[in-house]
């Protein structure tokens, strides 16, 4: 079974940087790291091969520099290789530009199953999975909380408002996962060390028969016109406990006439 | 100077349409002239309540017979505008749910436009919609709009709008028929599974109780459903708990979860990373509890407890037993 995780790098979350105020859009200048949401779906794809007992997990990543730092880390988890589109053209994508180009390049890897986070931690658009699932013609269920697969039938419990959905579906087919599924591993010293050696494809969008005004600023429908800093909520009153702070807050909510 | 037609997709649940359906509703009958809904399902259950909320058509694909609503509903919207049945509209708008994302995906690529997601507010600029979507914590407010010609498709966080009926008959409801989906309609809903929650839901509760990394262990969760129940709350949950699987990814406030803005939010050992605020910010009151004085937390809190959640919860707990 080969399964394709899409990953991305993305700015620390801790120290996300700044809005560059020419472009409006996130300096990515800054070193990037593997989006915490990708390394669920890192170690679903390894159980579920361990669990088929043969396969191969394959990462597909892009950025418009050359960083593989978080690349590294999946690798070091142990994905097997990864493909990584790095092109300059790529800066300032939209969602669909990006999911035109993961689709290519997942399209060459021929996977029986598309793993993806439910959503980035940047961006966080949402939208890519499905987005990726309908440029390969393929059936998707986003949102998932468990994945099973039995022959060539994945087996989804998929999150809905009301609880969860049990959905069957024929692969290969792409399925997003929710954060904390499963316990992503911590690369091991030999993990880390092998993941130096482990193959990384880079690709240009050329390369994916992929035109320059498909992606990046030209492709993206959409454009930024105004960034203004939203309004303070100013702090309150912040009482160090004694023993007795539980009284202050039920008198507070007294106040609020909502006990 | 308005829009000519917004499409809103709607969602129902058993008790009725779900709210971030009429509170799109609401704005969009604010910025175009005709407001028509889409929905996967049946629309004669929801006609009387949407014809309330201004709506005079209900394009709805009928019974999915276990078909994802995805695929499905987009499909059925690009095949009646490509074979001209309908018109169409200048704008789409859908909530950020689970459904509402699949579909506005799924439609942006049979209609090869972008979308933008995330939003929290909509207005005109001259004859075009703008949206605002909140980055960085909610510290900083960005704006943008659409250049690819249309139809926009907004996804729309929940809680943005206020819902608001204004009378009117029940609206018609028109057939929007699902097109053979091929491949890309293989996955089928065998089961479906109501999770049994008492109390209020997350979105909704005029009181939120969350937890964080500062409960220290998933079995310390316990205080928080307690103080919940005695409360009348919900339950909700920072992302590094959702993370660290000690509840369930629907518990998550923050920017990639859920955005609450009850009437008192109590954060309960949550440090206030920007992912978090974002989702709470918009709280009327805010209580919050941690031990480290320097949280960001505070920064937020009209009251503010700098204390240990595992002291303070449980007298707070037993405080309001029998109030």
């Amino acid at each position: 079974m080969k399964v394709v995780v899409c990953v991305k790098q993305i700015p620390d979350p801790a120290d996300p940087g700044a809005l560059d105020p020419e472009t409006k859009t996130l300096r990515r200048n800054v070193k990037l790291i593997l989006d915490e949401s990708d390394s669920y779906g890192v170690e679903m794809a390894l159980q579920l091969v361990d669990a088929a007992g043969e396969g191969s997990v394959h990462l597909v990543s892009m950025v418009p520099n050359d960083e593989v730092s978080g690349l590294r880390t999946a690798l070091a988890m142990g994905a097997d290789s990864a493909t990584l589109i790095s092109d300059e053209a790529l800066a300032g994508s939209d969602a669909l530009g990006t999911s035109r180009v993961l689709a290519a390049a997942i399209e060459r890897a021929e996977p029986d199953l598309v793993l993806a986070a439910t959503e980035s931690s940047d961006g966080y658009t949402g939208v890519v999975p499905a987005q990726v699932a309908e440029l390969l013609g393929l059936p998707s269920v986003t949102f998932a909380k468990e994945i099973a697969v039995e022959g060539s039938t994945a087996t989804v419990r998929r999150q809905t408002e009301a609880g969860a959905d049990l959905v069957e579906c024929p692969l290969p087919a792409v399925v997003s996962v929710t954060a904390g599924v499963v316990e992503p591993r911590y690369p091991s010293f030999r993990g880390i060390m092998q993941a130096k050696n482990k193959p990384v494809d880079q690709l240009k969008i050329a390369d994916l028969g992929i035109a320059a005004e498909r992606v990046g600023w030209a492709g993206a429908g959409q454009e930024i016109t105004d960034v203004a800093e939203a309004p303070e909520r100013a702090a309150g009153e912040v009482v160090v406990d004694e023993g007795d702070a539980h009284e202050r807050i039920v008198a507070f909510l007294d106040e609020l006439k909502v006990i | 100077m308005t829009l000519d037609k917004i499409w809103v997709f709607c969602e129902a649940g058993d008790d009725g349409v779900a709210t971030i359906t009429l509170e799109m509703l609401a704005k969009a009958r604010e910025v175009a002239g005709t407001v028509e809904v889409f929905c996967g399902g049946d629309g004669a259950a929801c006609a009387a309540e949407l014809g309330d909320h201004g709506v005079a058509t209900v394009h709805a694909t009928g019974d999915l017979d276990g078909r994802m609503k995805g695929v499905s509903v987009a499909s059925a919207v690009a095949a009646a505008i490509s074979d001209g049945s309908v018109a169409a509209p200048d704008a789409f708008l859908l909530g950020t749910t689970y459904d509402g994302r699949d579909v506005a995906a799924r439609l942006s690529v049979k209609l090869d436009v972008s979308v933008l997601s995330n939003v929290v507010d909509l207005r005109l600029d001259g004859d075009r919609l703008v949206g605002v979507e909140p980055v960085f914590g909610g510290t900083l407010n960005v704006t943008s709009r659409f250049t690819d010609g249309g139809p926009d498709i907004w996804l729309v966080r929940p809680k943005s709008f206020e819902p608001a009926a204004v009378g009117g008959p029940p609206a018609e409801v028109v057939d929007l028929p699902v097109p053979d989906l091929g491949t890309t309609g293989g996955a089928v809903v065998r089961d479906r599974f109501t999770e049994e929650s008492e109390g209020p839901k997350l979105d909704e509760a005029a009181i939120v109780v969350s937890g964080g990394r500062g409960l220290g262990a998933a079995e310390a969760y316990s205080m928080i459903e307690g103080l919940a129940k005695q409360l009348g709350a919900a339950p909700g949950a920072s992302r590094a708990i959702v993370d660290a699987g000690w509840v369930p990814y629907s518990y998550q406030v923050g920017q990639t979860g859920k955005v609450v803005k009850p009437t008192v939010y109590i954060a309960c050992g949550i440090s206030g990373a920007t992912q978090h605020l974002v989702g709470m910010k918009g709280s009327k009151n805010i209580i919050a509890i941690n031990k480290d004085s320097e949280a960001p937390i505070f920064a937020v809190a009209d009251l503010g407890i700098v204390g240990d959640v595992h002291k303070v919860l449980p007298k707070l707990t037993e405080a309001l037993e029998g109030r």
